[in-house]
């Protein structure tokens, strides 16, 4: 048999409906379906080392990828993962149509609707934008990042990273470093790293990390120094450049002094500690290139290549539950 | 190189010590304090004829005009200024042009006094940029650079949402915040207290609830951030009854008081004179009897000179045109002990916010006379009588309210780091 035929013989072993209706939050999952989940993608990325890319799980079924804010690389992920499902993909950048005509995201949702998708990728600059959505069609929605409130998807990608990387996610002390208090990445992974067993850090100014940030069950650390002693993984976020403007920091040589990764602040994390990011990258602000691009501390690659897996996994999840709601 | 400082009057706030003794310098440390009349060898010996012994006098707020306004006063005049007045250790406000609000600017100010080898100059750094109000200035790396406090100094950060973030930051790296209470609109173009007086005499004028209005809005923020802060030159009873209510309920809060408003009020702006034209503006008689019993009960970590050198041009106009400050480094001492000769305050008590108490607030192993500590030290005689002339000033400015009046307090002797730079 080819490798692909093998992978495709363990996806289909591994297949497991989704749990929910649709994708919306970190909270949507459970422990053993998250590991069957990453099961699934490891089988997925197997797949998708092969030549033979292609899969017929999502046969006849439309995706609808739904973009209202900017995204290359989300999106991209998000359509590569469909079409290798076998899926019609039709992405719609919206941030350039309808919005600027004045249409309501719900106007925009039930139009869309009436054309029977069944599965619904959505990004909006509003939290709670895919939940309200998801109120409002008869298709499954995948949240792929609602203002600062989620992005699910990002954080079961860097589960299946670190598991590959590590074997185990459980026990593993990981730090999330920069601006926690707008990001939607961070958010995904407290909630996905907590449920999976491991230990979370939050590090970055006080400007930038929620005062009541501590009672999510993580530690809260301002100095990069105290907060990454010990750490198995360091995550860097991006930091947003207009956080300058509104006060929250002053400029990015500071930020990069106190909370850029450098190599010598990566040397105070545990020996072997690996680096993570979601992307897309300001080098030279909360990282350094000589970290960022060095393969043997860096799972930035992988990070991308886990994209592509961890939402082929989903999309097929719903699509089995689809099928058996039949 | 070794110096004995005998048969002096040890005067040391942070230990409570008042009495005869003798202190013994090496390698510009303070090695030995001796209590008592025991007999200590130096290859230097200075006899101090039974005056008092100090640890030199910290100026936390301290305006020059370098760079941008040299013509006003330079980091050498006040350098000298301060000497010649005991002060040791001098903290220069980033008011100057451009703005000390990034750390080449911190590095500027600090080398370019060292290079003068006179007192210990120290720089505050801006909490915004440009003192703008709007944009968070680089304190992390100024606070490397050695900044020792942050402040936009008399500009009010109005922005609540900016001065919340810039408090809120500054816990990351345990630095001081220091603003001035006054709401910025009520204190628009005022140049008087509001009252019967400044009503007769047509100035424009502020009501003393503005300071109290802010320092509420302040110690609110300071509450929800827990950045240690600094009340800066607080001056009307309303404010003081702020503060108290505030470390009634826990908050650590600061406060400095300036020397002008200890020694004098709202009646010395009876004859427009502009030397007492000054920002907060004076206040009635009963506001300076509040502070003198802050300073009295110890409530006050430090007293300023509030340093502001104002030259003649921009001195010498109506009242509510004329630039405000005065000039104080020189008469900080001898003003300072009016405190002590008129209200009967302790002398450690007044020297307490003047050594002590502004080195614990900033973090500086000066201001006290003990072994390990740098041999800083003011020699002065406290009873002596002065008459204060202010064209003989060594700062370039000459804006001195004190000009012509008596005080009580000579300072004989100036030692910073085991060198003298002023004597007698």
């Amino acid at each position: 048999m080819t490798n692909a035929a093998v992978a495709a013989d363990l996806i289909a072993d591994r297949l497991v409906p989704f749990p929910k209706s649709h994708f919306l939050a970190a909270a949507d999952l459970n422990p053993p379906f998250v590991s069957a989940l990453l099961d699934l993608g490891d089988a997925f990325v197997e797949l998708n080392r092969s030549s033979t890319k292609a899969l017929d799980l999502l046969r006849g079924r439309t995706v609808l990828n739904l973009f209202f804010e900017n995204s290359t690389r989300t999106s991209s992920s998000f359509e590569i993962a469909a079409k290798r499902l076998g899926a019609d993909v039709v992405t719609m950048p919206v941030g350039a149509s309808s919005v600027k005509k004045g249409e309501t995201l719900i106007d925009t949702a039930v139009t869309l609707n009436a054309m029977r998708p069944d599965i619904l990728v959505v990004r909006h600059g509003a939290s709670g934008a895919a939940a309200l959505l998801s109120q409002k069609v008869g298709c499954a929605v995948v949240n792929a990042g609602d203002g600062r409130h989620e992005h699910p998807t990002q954080a079961l990608l860097d589960l299946l990273s670190l598991r590959r990387a590590f074997g185990d996610v459980g026990g593993l002390t990981v730090a999330i470093c920069g601006d926690i208090a707008h990001s939607r990445v961070a958010r995904s992974n407290v909630a996905l790293l907590s449920m999976m067993g491991a230990r979370v850090r939050l590090i970055g100014p006080p400007t930038l990390v929620p005062g009541d940030a501590d009672r999510w069950g993580c530690e809260v650390f301002h100095d990069m120094r105290e907060g990454l002693a010990g750490c198995d993984v360091v995550m860097m976020l991006r930091l947003q450049l207009e956080r300058m403007d509104g006060a929250l920091m002053p400029s990015t040589r500071e930020y990069f002094r106190f909370w850029g990764l450098d190599r010598e602040k990566l040397a105070w994390a545990r020996a072997g500690a690996k680096v993570m990011h979601p992307g897309p990258m300001n080098r030279g602000v909360e990282i350094d290139s000589d970290v960022a691009d060095d393969l043997s501390v860096s799972l930035i690659q992988d990070q991308v290549e886990m994209g592509v897996a961890a939402r082929m996994a989903v999309l097929a999840s719903l699509a089995m539950r689809l099928e058996s709601a039949r | 190189m070794s110096l004995a400082v005998v048969n002096a009057r040890l005067l040391d706030p942070a230990s409570d010590y008042d009495g005869p003794g003798a202190v013994l310098v090496e390698d510009g440390v303070i090695t030995l304090v001796e209590h008592g009349g025991a007999p200590i060898r130096g290859e230097q010996v200075i006899d101090a004829g039974g005056l008092c012994l100090t640890p030199g006098l910290i100026d936390i707020r301290v305006r020059t005009g370098e760079p941008g306004a040299e013509p006003k006063e330079t980091l050498k005049s006040a350098s000298l200024a301060a000497a010649a007045g005991g002060v040791t250790t001098i903290v220069v406000q980033p008011d100057t042009d451009p703005a000390v609000d990034d750390p080449a600017m911190v590095d500027f100010i600090q080398r370019r006094g060292a290079a003068l080898g006179l007192v210990n100059v120290r720089a505050a750094g801006a909490a915004t940029k440009g003192r703008g109000g709007s944009r968070m200035a680089e304190i992390g790396l100024m606070h490397e650079a050695g900044a020792l406090y942050f402040t936009d100094g008399d500009h009010v950060i109005a922005d609540s949402r900016v001065l919340s973030r810039v408090m809120s930051y500054a816990t990351a790296f345990n630095a001081l915040i220091a603003c001035r209470p006054a709401d910025p609109w009520l204190s628009e173009g005022a140049v008087a207290t509001s009252g019967e007086l400044a009503t007769r005499l047509g100035l424009p004028s502020a009501p003393a609830i503005a300071e109290r209005i802010q320092l509420e809005r302040d110690l609110a923020l300071v509450e929800q951030t827990g950045v240690r802060f600094l009340v800066d030159q607080i001056s009307t009873e309303g404010a003081l009854e702020v503060l108290a209510r505030a470390r009634g309920r826990g908050l650590e809060v600061a406060a400095s008081v300036s020397i002008n408003h200890l020694c004098f009020n709202e009646v010395d702006i009876g004859d427009y004179r502009t030397f007492y034209r000054l920002d907060p503006p004076l206040r009635p008689e009963s506001d300076r009897r509040a502070l003198i019993e802050a300073v009295r009960d110890g409530l006050i970590e430090a007293i300023t000179s509030a340093h502001a050198p104002a030259p003649a041009e921009d001195k010498r106009r109506p009242f509510a045109e004329a630039a405000p400050g005065a000039v104080g480094l020189e008469t900080l001492l001898p003003a300072a002990l009016t405190l002590h000769h008129e209200e009967g305050i302790d002398l450690l008590d007044v020297l307490r916010p003047l050594t002590e108490g502004p080195a614990s607030l900033l973090g500086l192993e000066a201001g006290r006379l003990a072994p390990g500590a740098p041999a800083d030290l003011v020699l002065f005689d406290p009873g002596a009588p002065v008459i204060v002339d202010a064209d003989a000033l060594r700062s370039k400015s000459k804006n001195s309210p004190f000009d012509g009046r008596r005080l009580q307090g000579r300072v004989a002797r100036t030692v910073v780091a085991g060198r003298t730079v002023h004597a007698l």
